[in-house]
């Protein structure tokens, strides 16, 4: 399964953990699944519509990507806030 | 004692001192995100702050202490299957019912708690209102700021939307009308319908005394209603300006009402230079600048709509404001003289008296 890794808030919100394997063949797919893993942490990522939050970045194996890129099992996807959202 | 809880641009502080004399920060919270507002419950002694994260999103926190843990309150959300997401949280404020609190939001949402703020749900009255395709944002998002309880009445709301008017409720909230008869935008054709909603309405307070008396800052206007919100009388005769955002009021005495002019409407800093807070004592008729102690040269202050609050009544009201400079003034006898009670803080977006005594 593709690895999902977290830092700060988001990590503190999804059970303390960094580093969440979970199922999917895209992006949006494995943040989806992780909310249902994570109940605390829906709302953070993606908003009530299931939309990657404007200033939320991914990146797959060290690209930014979107929620549409595909992922395959040993992938890593690192969610980090992006450096539009500081002010 | 007075505890302020001042929403800023970087975080919620608490201050806590005497009138007259500076305030001590004793906590902060949230730092590095937008604390739209916070309020202590008068009830519960709960405390709840409306925080936007810019990467996280909107959510209502909660906590006993604010130097500890708080809870993310649950149902601060629009529903899934919709067009829109949550943008923001504006203000919360507690009902008339027992453990009942709203919030209002952006785009131009309520939503109502019945737990003492642990978890809302989205009022689907104003949600699917009919005419909510019509609705317009404000410079400041679609943000619902305003929500006037009645005192004793907990099924009577008034509501205002930047910049869709004020909506009226009897009946919890299930059915809205429009409150907007007598108000006159200047942004708008003089030909405008009669029922257009793009009224920018900037703030209300309710005078809690006379409940049917309804003061308001609209976007080049100050009005007041005493029919609860149905119609509206131009009272902005003798200020400087009749821009600005925030209101206070007296809440013995329902005459009462204090503004912060901004010259309008480009600009929306204090006019001349000078800080003067105005003050009527007969609902409107006349307007006293009370400045003893605010800066009175060279001074440009944007103060906006929820950073004006109060406490306690009549000879000894406490009133306080905060700028987006960082500076917090108050005073401790209704305005007739006025402190620096912060210099510092970031940018100010709301200022709320959580307890005093």
């Amino acid at each position: 399964m593709p690895l999902v890794r977290l830092r700060g808030p988001l990590k503190r919100m999804a059970g303390d953990r960094a580093e969440h394997a979970v199922d999917g063949r895209t992006v949006g797919e494995l943040l989806i699944a992780l909310e249902r893993a994570h109940p605390s942490a829906s709302g953070w990522i993606l908003d009530e519509r299931g939309v990657l939050r404007q200033h939320i970045n991914v990146f797959v194996n060290g690209e930014l990507g979107g929620q549409d890129t595909q992922v395959d099992a040993g992938d890593r996807v690192d969610v980090l806030p992006a450096i539009s959202g500081g002010r | 004692m007075t505890e302020l809880l001042v929403g800023t641009r970087k975080g919620l502080f608490v201050l806590e001192g005497e009138p007259g004399s500076p305030f001590d920060p004793t906590a902060r919270a949230f730092p590095g995100d937008e604390v739209e507002y916070a309020l202590r419950d008068p009830r519960s002694g709960r405390l709840l702050a409306s925080v936007t994260s810019p990467f996280y999103g909107p959510k209502i926190w909660y906590c006993d202490d604010p130097a500890g843990d708080w809870e993310q309150a649950d149902g601060v959300a629009l529903p899934a299957s919709g067009d829109a997401a949550l943008t923001r949280i504006w203000v919360i404020v507690t009902g008339e019912a027992d453990g009942t609190l709203y919030a209002g939001g952006d785009p131009g949402v309520l939503f109502e708690s019945r737990d003492g703020g642990a978890s809302f749900e989205l009022n689907r009255g104003l949600w699917e209102h009919p005419t909510r395709a019509r609705w317009q944002p404000g410079a400041g998002g679609m943000c619902l700021h305003s929500i006037e309880t009645w005192p004793g009445e907990p099924d009577r709301l008034a509501v205002a939307i930047s910049a869709a008017g004020v909506w009226l409720t009897d009946d919890g909230g299930t059915t809205w009308r429009r409150g907007n008869d007598g108000l006159v935008a200047r942004y708008l054709p003089e030909d405008a319908p009669t029922d257009e909603v793009a009224l920018c309405v900037h703030r209300l307070q309710r005078a809690p005394r006379r409940p049917e008396r309804i003061f308001m800052q609209f976007h080049g206007g100050v009005y007041r209603s005493d029919d609860g919100g149905e119609s509206w009388i131009d009272i902005a005769a003798g200020l400087p300006s009749d821009f600005g955002f925030p209101l206070a009021i007296d809440p013995a005495d329902p005459d009462s009402a204090y503004v912060i002019p901004l010259a309008a409407d480009i600009d929306r800093v204090t006019p001349d230079g000078r800080v003067r807070v105005y003050e009527t004592r007969d609902a409107g008729g006349a307007w006293t600048p009370r400045g003893d102690g605010l800066p009175a040269e060279h001074a440009y202050l944007t103060v906006l709509r929820e950073a004006f609050g109060h406490a306690g009544q009549g000879e000894t009201l406490e009133l306080y404001f905060g700028a987006t400079s960082g500076a917090v003034f108050g005073s401790g006898d209704a305005g007739a003289s006025w402190f620096e009670a912060a210099i510092n803080l970031p940018p100010v977006l709301s200022v709320a008296v959580g307890s005093s005594a």
